[in-house]
């Protein structure tokens, strides 16, 4: 078996072939709940929380499940961790959970997940998958906030707004405010404000990489990226 | 004859096999889950609407059980929705107050579902925004997140304003609507007036239901 680089597979969850950014996946929650830091940010933690126990349990029965049941049985075993985090979630963080609404239980379409356990945690032992997960899922999260950030600063003229829901009432304090004369932006908030939000980030993203990628030519002759997988997408 | 069975066939069954088993672990988990959550989910929900009801009839108004003494009253034509909820405030037995829930309004995008207290004396209590799909930035100025304009109604009635302006500004009345959206407020403005009408001529009566027993439930 080939030395599993964890370096590499840490650069593509965050970077090279972020989910959000580069895959274009998930697009449906990315758009739908980033009109806040917030729920930006929840709503990427839950992601990422079951795709951490997609891919571990995945990669565990990578070699006794059959290829012509694997889609099913990953199907299955999915359904089953995002059941289980909504229920969570609507036990802990109720208001967070009432707020999101069925953008919890439409995690289960999130290609991501599906696409992470078929591409990658099918195919790689434990200790890589968990790795892949987490990056996979850290990576989607910061798209989710800082896209969320954004459109609330933009929109609304406030950042972490709501933060007590998910960090406890101590986080009240967090809430920046820029005032109540501020009127906001209301593009920002409206559907609108994410597709071009979103368009601004890959943009930003693109040119960041252009960048790299000039000085890297400078240094060694070849730069290669990781192609998206999975073909479908929610 | 072969005793082994078909290769497909058994190879079909394996698969079929671990996919049961498959969706029994999951079955499980999500079982387990429920079990683990259920009771404080329930907590939850019962806690979030006390606190919604509580934030229209302040708590040290009433002294009753107010989600158990409920009834369910259908009168589509007053209040929008199909089925109403009312919740009866009692202080030492005596009624004080009904919340309504939900009353709907007609908003610019759909219905605007409200909840609406009002007490004994007619005066409304207070309305809150149960949910709504108006224009953000426009017409979500009746949560009571983003403006006060809805805790403007509490203490109003019948008479207070008189019944005719019952109204937005624009259409003669005396409630403001807001810039950029009038067909909104004007909704709210509408539902509740009928709300009140209601009470005065019927809903009054439902203040007279005996209090419901204490009910010998664990």
């Amino acid at each position: 078996m080939t030395e599993v680089n964890y370096h590499r597979i840490t650069l593509d969850g965050l970077w090279h072939n972020n989910q959000a950014l580069v895959a274009l996946l998930g697009l449906c929650p990315l758009m739908a709940v980033t009109n806040s830091t917030i729920n930006g940010l929840t709503l990427g933690l839950a992601t990422t929380a079951v795709l951490l126990m997609s891919n571990l349990s995945v990669s565990t029965i990578r070699h006794w499940v059959r290829a012509e049941i694997r889609l099913p049985v990953f199907v299955l075993l999915i359904a089953s961790f995002v059941t289980a985090t909504e229920l969570v979630m609507n036990a802990w963080f109720h208001e967070l959970y009432k707020i999101l609404g069925i953008f919890v239980p439409l995690i289960v379409t999130n290609c991501t997940i599906i696409g992470r356990a078929e591409a990658f945690a099918s195919r790689n032992p434990v200790p890589a998958a968990v790795t892949d997960a987490l990056a996979m899922g850290l990576g989607f999260t910061a798209v989710l906030t800082l896209l969320g950030a954004l459109r609330e600063l933009i929109g609304q003229g406030t950042l972490l707004s709501g933060a007590h829901l998910l960090f406890g009432e101590a986080a009240r304090a967090w809430e920046f405010s820029a005032g109540n004369d501020f009127q906001g932006l209301l593009l920002a908030i409206l559907p609108p404000g994410a597709f071009i939000g979103l368009g601004l980030l890959i943009a930003l993203k693109n040119v960041i990489d252009k960048g790299l990628g000039a000085r890297a030519r400078k240094a060694e002759p070849s730069h290669c990226q990781t192609a998206p997988v999975v073909p479908s997408r929610s | 004859m072969d005793a082994r069975l078909p290769t497909a066939f058994r190879s079909a069954l394996i698969a079929a096999a671990v996919l049961g088993l498959f969706a029994v672990l999951g079955s499980l988990l999500v079982g387990f889950s429920y079990q683990a959550t259920a009771e404080r989910i329930q907590q939850n929900e019962r806690e979030m609407l006390l606190a919604q009801l509580n934030a229209i009839l302040p708590e040290n108004e009433y002294d009753n059980d107010l989600l158990r003494d409920t009834l369910d009253v259908s009168a589509p034509r007053a209040l929008g929705a199909e089925r109403t909820q009312v919740y009866l405030a009692r202080r030492n037995g005596k009624p004080v107050a009904m919340i309504l829930s939900p009353v709907i309004a007609r908003g610019y995008s759909g219905d605007i579902a409200l909840t609406l207290g009002i007490r004994i004396d007619g005066s409304l209590a207070g309305v809150r925004v149960l949910s709504h799909k108006e224009t953000p930035g426009l017409g979500d100025k009746i949560e009571v997140e983003r403006s006060d304009w809805i805790l403007g109604f509490a203490g109003r009635r019948l008479g207070d304003p008189p019944e005719s302006r019952w109204k937005v500004k624009r259409d003669g009345g005396a409630f403001d609507q807001f810039t950029g959206a009038t067909i909104t407020p004007r909704g709210v403005v509408r539902a509740i007036r009928q709300a009140l009408l209601w009470y005065r001529d019927q809903g009054h009566q439902l203040l007279e239901t005996e209090a419901i027993e204490e009910p010998h439930h664990d």
